[in-house]
């Protein structure tokens, strides 16, 4: 099995979110940066699958420069081989980015021979447009089913697995195929003393595609408007407990 | 000519999908349009449900090849239906069907598609709003192309009918089989059965670090079921295997929208903030008054999570006992 991820460098969350002078970008220089918490998932899946059936993990992201050290982060979790698609520093729209991984993908598969199984994120943590997954895998003929939390391989065909909203859904699809994972598919591990060096070693392959613009152009970036409002503190420790019942009591719960 | 998708919920017009209707009639009166809805293997009556709401037609999807949900199939057939019918624009509500329908017609057509808007305005392009991250961010942003897609977030639309009532037409389309390419179909589906689900639920009791256990889950487990409600968890809390993954709250697990959220020594960073921040009322227990989820919330107490709700437990238990 080769498995192919596509991962993204986005700003690590948990922070305030600044914006950039001109409104279009994210202000990233106190920022740190990670791979996408569901991208993470997919290649923590990707290098589970290769130890059991054998094969190769590549992992490969469009990005600026810089997300050279998240590739590293994931060949310092167990995979094989690395490639950056230089797109700049500019945050491509989403049918750009789809063009420029479509193209780096099939060079890569007319150097050596198609991927069995190519895992994106579900969605960007940040951009979050819901669809370079699909557009990447419809335009190599692939099947793709989103939202995937379990995967099992069989005999030519894979089995994806979703939460919906009332339960379970199960998909069937021959091989090659794409999914679009969701954190929660398992735990990544944390990398190894030895998968950091290996990592730090290893050789990063960089692609530059010159992908033309689609049609959804980012006008700029605003925070949404926080409700005004007060807190009102109950009260502390065990001495609150009459009040927080009177706030159930009043919304009909008790 | 804009085509709305419109998904079925008890035999009638989902709400979702009626904001999106309420949207797409918007945009198809700015701009001078008739407006369509397309359904999929609809059941119930949904051209009487839409007749109120501006739509002339609606475009049944019917063929074996449609009949159980796949996704590439889906957007596959909604494509062909676009270029059958001239549509210059398709909306759909943002479920999870309707934004990977809509991704896939996107792909299949080559056409641009923005997902989860909160605000769209007629014109050439159409000038939209997104929710970025989860809501963490709005994009204002413009959407050009021969067909524009675009998913519209539940919540963002106030549903309106239309000045006029009219009788809906009703068309069948059977979308050309496609027997070559290769797709994914759907072959079991399990229903969660009786429990209460996270999104749906009008209480969530949920946990985060300040619970410090998975035993330490007991008191919420009660309290949720004495208040009908569901448990739910922050990310850390996934992350130290104290719950599942499906109870986790926040950007990458499930946003809820209940009445009351009671958040029990979670700190709110905004991948959890953007979990529970559609919920109508918070009320956060944290040892930390400096919380951001703290600061945030309607109601707070300030103290250990298991000796809160100790007292609130025993509060209830005694109530419950006189009544």
């Amino acid at each position: 099995m080769d498995v192919l991820v596509c991962i993204k460098r986005v700003p690590a969350p948990g922070g305030k979110v600044l914006l950039s002078a001109d409104g279009t970008s994210i202000d990233t220089r106190h920022l740190g940066f990670t791979i996408g918490p569901h991208e993470e998932c997919a290649v923590e899946e990707a290098v589970r699958i290769v130890a059991e059936h054998g094969g190769s993990t590549t992992v490969l992201t469009a990005g600026p420069p810089e997300a050279d050290e998240q590739l590293r982060y994931a060949l310092s979790m167990g995979a094989d081989h690395g490639v950056l698609v230089e797109t700049g520093t500019r945050e491509l729209d989403p049918q750009a980015t789809a063009t420029a991984l479509t193209e780096a993908i099939r060079l890569l598969e007319s150097e050596s021979k198609p991927f069995d199984l190519v895992l994106f994120g579900n969605e960007t943590a940040d951009a979050g447009h819901y669809q370079v997954g699909v557009r990447v895998s419809r335009a190599l003929g692939l099947p793709i089913v989103g939202g995937i939390k379990g995967i099992e391989i069989g005999t030519g065909r894979v089995s994806l697995q979703r939460d919906v909203a009332d339960g379970v859904e199960v998909y069937d699809a021959p091989l090659p195929a794409a999914a679009a994972v969701k954190e929660g598919l398992n735990l990544p591990r944390y990398p190894s003393i030895k998968g950091r060096l290996r990592a730090k070693k290893s050789p990063v392959r960089t692609i530059r595609p010159e992908p033309s613009p689609g049609g959804l152009r980012t006008v700029r970036l605003r925070r949404p408007p926080e409700k005004e409002h007060e807190t009102v503190v109950l009260g502390y420790g065990a001495e609150a407990a009459g009040a927080v019942v009177d706030v159930l009591a009043e919304k009909g719960l008790v | 000519m804009l085509l709305v998708i419109v998904e079925e919920d008890a035999g009638g017009v989902s709400a979702a999908s009626l904001e999106a209707v309420t949207c797409a009639r918007h945009l198809a009166e700015g701009a001078g349009l008739d407006l369509h809805a397309a359904a999929f293997g609809a059941h119930g009556d949904l051209a009487a449900g839409l007749s109120k709401y501006g739509v002339s037609t609606l475009h049944l999807v019917t063929s074996e090849s449609t009949r159980e949900y796949s996704p590439e199939l889906w957007g596959t057939a909604l494509a062909e239906l676009v270029e059958h019918t001239g549509a210059t624009g398709v909306l759909a509500a943002s479920t999870d069907r309707g934004t990977e329908i809509l991704a896939n017609a996107a792909a299949s057509t080559e056409q641009p598609f923005a997902s989860n808007c909160v605000a769209i305005e007629p014109g050439d392009p159409w000038t939209l709003t997104r929710q970025r991250g989860g809501g963490i961010l709005l994009e204002d942003a413009e959407l050009s192309g021969r067909v524009k897609l675009a998913s519209l977030v539940a919540g963002s639309v106030e549903i309106s009918e239309a000045t006029a009532t009219h009788e809906v037409d009703v068309l069948e389309f059977a979308p050309t089989p496609q027997a070559t390419m290769p797709h994914s179909a759907i072959v079991d589906r399990t229903s969660r059965g009786s429990g209460v689900s996270l999104a749906s639920a009008r209480v969530v009791v949920s946990g985060g670090r300040g619970v410090g256990s998975a035993e330490g889950f007991a008191p919420l487990e009660e309290l949720a079921e004495l208040l009908g409600g569901a448990v739910g968890c922050s990310r850390v809390a996934t992350n130290n295997g104290w719950r599942s993954h499906s109870d986790q709250v926040g950007l990458t697990g499930t946003k809820i929208g209940a009445e009351l959220y009671i958040a029990c020594g979670i700190s709110g960073a905004t991948q959890h903030w953007v979990g529970c921040m559609g919920a109508k009322t918070i009320l956060a227990i944290n040892t930390d008054p400096e919380a951001p989820l703290v600061a945030r919330a309607d109601y707070a107490v300030i103290g250990d999570v298991q000796e809160v709700l100790g007292a609130v437990l025993e509060r209830l238990r005694a109530r419950r006992a006189a009544a």
